[in-house]
């Protein structure tokens, strides 16, 4: 059957996953962005399975909000690519060394 | 295995597949692609789940908005791949094995006793006439109305950052100034000059 476990399994590989996104694709800002999209993912994932095992309705309303927060997260984000790549030439997370100081 | 189970299972092999293709592959714009691949067939799970408004709000909002957004911007940017993917295979061993680790720790977390499945039994389906669009409306707009507020507000502050960041005034394009072409005056623009008629 069905139970809590499969959903928690599905939403950890997808987290790890998007962990190890991140750690493989230190130089690329744009698939960090998407690393991080993945791992709002899962953390929604989870919310559902239990809003469901736990019948109650307000697991769903907080994906709901985290689904807003991520979509401003992803707009503000990109505006900030396209703005270093205007300014940069580049999206190289190595080259963004103006503030080191 | 009951056909729920072996549904749960494609999807979720789509899924983890998707998600893999989305940390691996050279091009970004397939990048992008696989992760409208893994929000889809997260989208069907979220079905198997009985959040039939989330499940269409995922698909409408993140593959319809949000990962447009982002072809859009990965198109627009020319943007060299080769020098981004170096240190690839020198980070994929610490990559996996703080992947690995971590998804360890995972596991004993969900195989300990709080979240074994006999302490959260399978809830009967809900009725035919269930609607799973009123419930949550019904949370959304009594309960927590004041937190969809703070995310209207939040959503607000995002569009005028987005057109705050990427808005600018090219200093070698004119412009007109419509205040001045309003104010002008008949002896600004006009000149009566008299001048005699010629012979002929």
């Amino acid at each position: 059957m069905l139970t809590l476990p499969h959903y928690l399994t599905l939403g950890a590989i997808l987290f790890c996953l998007s962990m190890v996104g991140i750690f493989l694709n230190r130089k690329n800002v744009i698939i960090l962005l998407m690393s991080i999209e993945l791992m709002l993912l899962s953390v929604n994932m989870n919310f559902v399975a239990f809003s469901r095992f736990l019948e109650e309705g307000s697991g769903q309303v907080f994906v709901f909000f985290i689904l807003t927060v991520a979509a401003a997260e992803a707009a503000i984000g990109l505006a900030i690519l396209v703005v270093l790549f205007r300014n940069r030439s580049t999206i190289n997370v190595a080259d963004l060394d103006t503030l080191k100081g | 295995m009951s056909f729920e189970l072996f549904l749960f299972y494609v999807f979720a092999a789509i899924t983890v597949f998707g998600a893999a293709c989305v940390i691996t592959v050279r091009n970004p714009v397939h990048a992008a692609m696989f992760l409208v691949l893994t929000f889809f067939s997260t989208a069907c799970i979220w079905m198997l789940l009985e959040a039939e408004f989330l499940a269409i709000t995922l698909v409408l909002v993140y593959v319809g908005a949000v990962m447009v957004l982002f072809l859009f911007v990965v198109m627009m940017l020319d943007v060299n791949v080769e020098p981004l993917r170096e240190g690839f295979v020198k980070y994929l061993p610490w990559g996996a094995a703080v992947g690995l680790l971590m998804f360890i720790e995972m596991a004993f977390l969900i195989t300990e006793r709080y979240f074994r499945s006999e302490n959260y039994p399978i809830p009967a389906a809900s009725a035919a006439d269930y609607s799973n669009t009123q419930e949550l409306g019904r949370l959304l707009y009594d309960k927590f109305l004041f937190q969809f507020e703070v995310a209207a507000v939040i959503l607000l502050v995002a569009i005028v950052a987005a057109i705050a960041l990427t808005m600018r005034r090219r200093p070698e394009t004119k412009y007109q100034k419509p205040h001045q072409q309003v104010d002008v005056k008949k002896s600004d623009r006009l000149r009566i000059v008299q001048m005699p008629t010629e012979k002929r």
